[in-house]
């Protein structure tokens, strides 16, 4: 069990990078010290503690050097504190399907959204949100096969893809509404929009998702630092 | 264990590919090898990879593992009672590796490319890209005999099939890695000693060869 003081997260509150790490820490009761990065003006701390990267989250626990990557802090927490709410399944096969699945959601899934944003043209969004929800029709049907009935993907409870996807929630809410489509489409994805619901009212998960102000702050310096391609 | 209850579905010429034969081969696992071909792919592995349509895949037990790194991990977890394990058991340790071995699958793939895919200017810049990142592997090699410690594991393992690219970027990229990457180049000659690897690795030279078709068709 890791001491008071032990465990801090630099990071920044609109980030869904590390809303998931800070989901496993509240799931594993696990006490962290949350230190506010400003991603418009990188800080010293982070630049020296993630220089290949230099990107947010980073763990550090106790003395040892940081650790950076959200699914590396996520396993190694997972790891260090395996008998509170164990994060992935044990058996090697369901680890891997796991994995798989996180794998597509931030490789595949979740770059559409930034895509979405960039791309200036009404056909070429029009085109962009056909694949966003070709691919929630994917994860509708990774849900039904993980939940097996039960409301999570990990089952009764939160599991690895309920926090790697759970975590891009308001996101999703927020790019659905600024592009007037619903990206878990009620016809199409009922499971996955019902799930979301379960995801925004859930005790452990709440208080580190972001309200719609902080979203649309970090949208704004998003549209500034990185700006839209031009037509 | 059965050959034929672990079957690979893969491509000879596959870095990917070539990291999950590397790592049944340091664990021994008998396995059937079905090779794939690309340009007319198989309804078994469309099958048995929807998502993505890609080797390599891992069939196991007729459940199949896709993504190499992924499939790699299995592997380790899949087998415990089969040494040498593929990844430390200090979990710090473990982090360290998984962070390098997804460096490797962000990075080097897409910066090797752009050397053999581009002309000019462009060229340099990737070439400079690559090297770059070639040596930020080698800062993380240090004096280290291998890229996370004294053991050869999953992060040396997601990096090294991509030496048989090297013959290939060096020649297009008229440039020499061991010249600007000395520690690194020692490494791949340490890794290269293991018989995993050389029997995983395909022939540099045919891979240029491919590379210079591949450069045809794209004109």
């Amino acid at each position: 069990m890791a001491k008071r003081g032990e465990i801090k997260l630099l990071g920044t509150a609109a980030s869904p990078y590390v809303n998931r790490v800070q989901f496993v820490l509240n799931l594993k009761s696990i006490e962290y010290e949350f230190i506010e990065e400003n991603l418009a003006c990188k800080s010293e701390l982070l630049l020296t503690s993630n220089p290949v990267y230099k990107k947010i989250p980073v763990l550090f626990h106790a003395n040892k050097p940081p650790i950076c990557e959200s699914l590396v802090i996520i396993e190694y927490l997972d790891e260090f504190q395996p008998d509170v709410h164990r994060i992935l399944p044990s058996v090697p096969v369901d680890r891997a399907d796991n994995r798989f699945w996180a794998n597509y959601v931030d490789n595949k899934y979740f770059p559409l959204y930034e895509e979405l944003r960039q791309t200036p043209g009404k056909e070429d969004k029009e085109a962009i949100k056909k694949q966003i929800i070709e691919g929630s029709v994917l994860l509708e049907e990774a849900f039904e096969k993980f939940s097996n009935g039960k409301a999570y993907f990990g089952g009764d409870d939160l599991g690895y893809l309920d926090v790697v996807l759970g975590c891009f929630i308001a996101w999703i809410e927020f790019s659905s509404k600024r592009n007037e489509f619903n990206a878990f489409d009620e016809v199409k994805t009922p499971k996955l929009a019902k799930w979301a619901e379960r995801i925004r009212s859930h005790e452990s998960l709440k208080g580190a998702i972001p309200g719609n102000e902080t979203l649309m702050n970090f949208y704004l310096m998003l549209q500034i630092h990185k700006p839209p391609r031009a037509t | 264990m059965a050959g034929s209850d672990v079957v690979l579905l893969d491509s000879w010429a596959s870095v990917f590919g070539a990291r999950v034969r590397i790592a049944l081969a340091e664990k021994g696992i008998k396995h059937e090898y079905k090779e794939e071909n690309l340009t007319d792919k198989s309804s078994l592995l469309l099958q048995m990879n929807p998502v993505h349509k890609k080797i390599p895949v891992l069939i196991h037990h007729g459940k199949p593992i896709c993504e190499s790194n992924i499939i790699v991990q299995y592997i380790d977890e899949a087998w415990p009672e089969n040494s040498p394990p593929l990844l430390p058991s200090d979990p710090y340790l473990r982090a360290q590796a998984r962070f390098w071995a997804d460096f490797v699958d962000k990075k080097i793939y897409e910066a090797g490319k752009r050397i053999w895919g581009t002309k000019g200017e462009e060229q340099e810049g990737a070439k400079k890209e690559f090297i770059d990142l070639l040596k930020v592997l080698e800062g993380q090699l240090g004096e280290k005999p291998y890229l996370i410690g004294e053991s050869f594991g999953y992060a040396d393992i997601s990096l090294i099939p991509f030496s048989c690219w090297f013959y290939s970027l060096e020649t297009i990229g008229k440039m020499s890695i061991e010249k600007e990457c000395p520690k690194l180049v020692a490494w791949v000659k340490r890794c290269m000693e293991r018989e995993s690897v050389f029997k995983s690795l395909p022939d540099p030279h045919k891979i240029y060869k491919l590379v210079v078709e591949l450069q045809k068709k794209l004109g």
